[in-house]
């Protein structure tokens, strides 16, 4: 049977348009704010990513780590990650739920207890940003074993050849990173370009399903909704950190955006 | 786990860049693959490359002023009764500190690349403050991260950067130290790769980092090698290396020549931050038993809680405020080569009172931490015994703590 992953890419396809996945951090702002955002905007989402917030995250601009210093301020452990992903499943069997973060909660959590607990919970892909390719290999086997997609992530500055290994051992999914940035920059590459070189990639090997993350908003996602499936995060953490700002209800904001995003690429 | 002879201890990393097969690694993200391969490649071509190597030794010695001195402390010793105490002058050094061989080799690979910006974090401000001069030399645009608070308590090594021309980018996240400094030049970099060189302070971060700053801070112990021979005819048979240990570049620098030696002969001892007598904080992971994790792109002993967020640390000296520590200081840990222990802040503060009493020495409070457990030992050793420490920064720099703590100066 094919994954949950997979058929959202399907279903997608079907529609003529590409995936969108969202991305929020488990816990912000406090595990059950966090928990009914994700289940609201999972009706306009075709993935949900949420990510185990870390207070050292090397690779993530200042929106994500603002979401991210707030969901461990409120007290968000690994283990509420978990209970979160579980409730979010059991209401929304059919929806893919990818976690994402930095591989040291992992290491610590112990990677098989980790591996069998995102089993248990039925938490759908993985996606570690400091665990590249092909240091990663052992770790994306114990997944598939799990029946877990390992999402591998490819750059702008992938080399040809690793980028045909990477696919090679690649699961559902890849997640091509739109430039040379952190989370949440300026689109400082013309969609025209990105597109390029997706497309490059995609050659490749038509049957994985590739997304395109890293300064996607609401005024960029249309002009790249070539790609499989686009991912928009920092918009959605920025958002959660306007409303609390304003004293505004998050969830309604929140899934405001994430709408707008959807009726743009349809 | 062993340590193998006759290579030099940077070099004995497996394929993954694991030290002890746990120690180190890339843990990069995809984006910096490509230009951490591309420096990697780089720095293995040049090391061995005679004219890359003149040019180094060239400006050695007549950039950073090589040999710096080596120096007994006869009132020191004679106040203390017990082994001798000698001092490798490093703040000697072009600028005041060890940090200078590292920001000079990473600014002649930054050219010999081709790219004409260099970014780098600091702590105390003396990585930064080298960094700024060595791209001012060499004709490089230069931005240093440094946190908010060493900002204001490293005043003037952030105005010598200024005055070099350097940009200084605040960090206000998290502690606002140098853990969060090397964060965001990391992120900096994961930006702007495809023109700028990334230096990284001391001997952590990603594999290829801690080899480069490695090599070049062992300048330090091939002088000291021969400044043994001619002081004493022969290496003498009781010698106590002692230095202060954050991200632990000056440590490695002093003992590479002498990893080789059997410890009964040559004592390698590191001292950590154990930070305020009275606070639970501290940046001392390899003398407080701490656990592995990963931090800036490698595995080490790592100042962390059970769900790898990494804790606050607290020193009065900026430059050991850092939760995690060289992975190769961890293989020297782990194979028990080395031994590390740590002094608070108090006690770094009375060394630093005690050794500019007697001597003509102004060690900052990083070195004042190695002079610390100095000062504790020698009394206890035979006079033949030879307790060299590492002065690896002038105290310039701490001029408003030092004044705060004790009130005059």
């Amino acid at each position: 049977m094919a994954s949950l992953i997979n058929q959202a890419f399907q279903n997608a396809k079907k529609e003529s348009r590409p995936a969108l996945l969202t991305y929020t951090v488990a816990g912000d702002s406090t595990k059950k704010k966090s928990l009914e955002i994700l289940k609201s905007i999972s009706d306009y989402a075709d993935i949900c990513e949420l990510g185990f917030p870390h207070n050292t995250p090397i690779a993530d601009g200042g929106q994500i780590q603002t979401s991210a210093y707030r969901a461990i301020k409120n007290g968000i452990k690994i283990n509420d990650v978990f209970s979160l992903a579980n409730d979010f499943k059991k209401s929304k069997k059919t929806k893919p739920i990818i976690l994402m973060g930095y591989y040291n909660m992992i290491f610590q959590y112990n990677e098989n207890k980790f591996l069998d607990k995102c089993k248990n919970v039925k938490v759908d892909g993985l996606i570690v940003v400091d665990l590249p390719y092909p240091e990663n290999k052992k770790f994306a086997t114990k997944c598939k074993k799990r029946g877990i997609n390992f999402i591998q992530l490819v750059s702008p500055t992938t080399s040809k050849i690793r980028l045909k290994k990477i696919i090679k051992d690649s699961h559902d999914m890849l997640y091509y990173i739109s430039m040379l940035s952190t989370t949440g920059g300026k689109l400082k590459v013309s969609p025209k370009k990105i597109l390029e070189r997706y497309s490059k990639i995609k050659k490749q090997n038509k049957s994985k399903n590739i997304v395109i993350g890293f300064g996607i908003t609401e005024k960029t996602i249309k002009s790249l909704k070539k790609a499989d499936g686009l991912v928009v995060g920092s918009a959605i953490c920025k958002e959660i950190s306007n409303s609390i700002k304003k004293r505004q209800n998050a969830v309604t904001n929140v899934t405001n955006i994430v709408k707008r995003l959807k009726n743009k690429i349809k | 786990m062993k340590l193998k002879r006759g290579i030099p201890l940077i070099d004995q990393h497996d394929q993954e860049g694991f030290w002890g097969s746990k120690f180190g690694g890339s843990f990069i993200p995809e984006t910096l693959k490509k230009p951490v391969e591309d420096l990697t490649n780089e720095f293995k071509k040049l090391r061995k490359d005679k004219r890359f190597l003149k040019k180094r030794n060239f400006y050695f010695k007549n950039y950073i002023g090589t040999p710096t001195s080596f120096v007994k402390l006869n009132n020191l010793t004679n106040h203390l009764g017990g082994a001798q105490i000698w001092a490798k002058v490093v703040s000697e050094a072009n600028g005041g500190a060890h940090k200078i061989y590292n920001a000079t080799v990473h600014a002649l690979i930054c050219k010999s690349m081709g790219k004409k910006y260099i970014v780098g974090d600091t702590g105390a401000g003396y990585a930064g403050k080298m960094l700024s001069m060595a791209a001012k030399k060499f004709g490089l645009k230069c931005k240093i991260f440094m946190g908010a608070k060493d900002i204001k308590r490293q005043k003037p090594n952030c105005d010598a950067m200024k005055k070099n021309g350097a940009e200084i980018v605040p960090v206000y996240s998290g502690s606002q130290t140098l853990v969060d400094a090397v964060s965001e030049c990391m992120r900096y970099w994961v930006s702007n790769c495809d023109n700028t060189h990334m230096c990284v302070g001391s001997t952590v971060g990603p594999n290829i980092f801690v080899k480069i700053c490695g090599w070049s801070t062992a300048q330090i112990s091939r002088e000291l090698k021969v400044q043994l021979k001619s002081q004493f005819k022969k290496i003498p048979k009781k010698i106590k290396l002692i230095n202060c240990v954050g991200g632990g570049s000056s440590a490695y620098g002093f003992w590479s020549e002498f990893i080789d030696y059997d410890k009964k002969q040559i004592e390698l001892i590191g001292v950590e931050a154990g930070g305020p007598k009275k606070s639970k904080l501290h940046a001392a992971p390899l003398s407080k038993n701490t656990k592995i994790g990963i931090l800036h792109g490698a595995a080490s002993y790592l100042c962390q809680n059970n769900e790898g967020q990494i804790n606050d640390t607290e020193s009065i000296s900026a430059g050991l405020d850092y939760p995690g520590v060289s992975p190769i200081h961890c293989f020297l840990k782990d194979t028990k080569r080395a031994r590390y222990t740590y002094a608070t802040d108090e006690d770094a503060l009375n060394a630093y009172v005690m050794v500019t009493k007697y001597e003509n020495l102004n060690p900052s409070l990083e070195p004042s931490h190695a002079f610390a457990e100095a000062i504790k030992i020698a009394p206890k050793l035979s006079k033949d015994t030879i307790i060299i420490v590492n002065s690896c920064g002038d105290a310039k720099k701490d001029r408003d703590i030092l004044k705060e703590r004790l009130g005059k100066k």
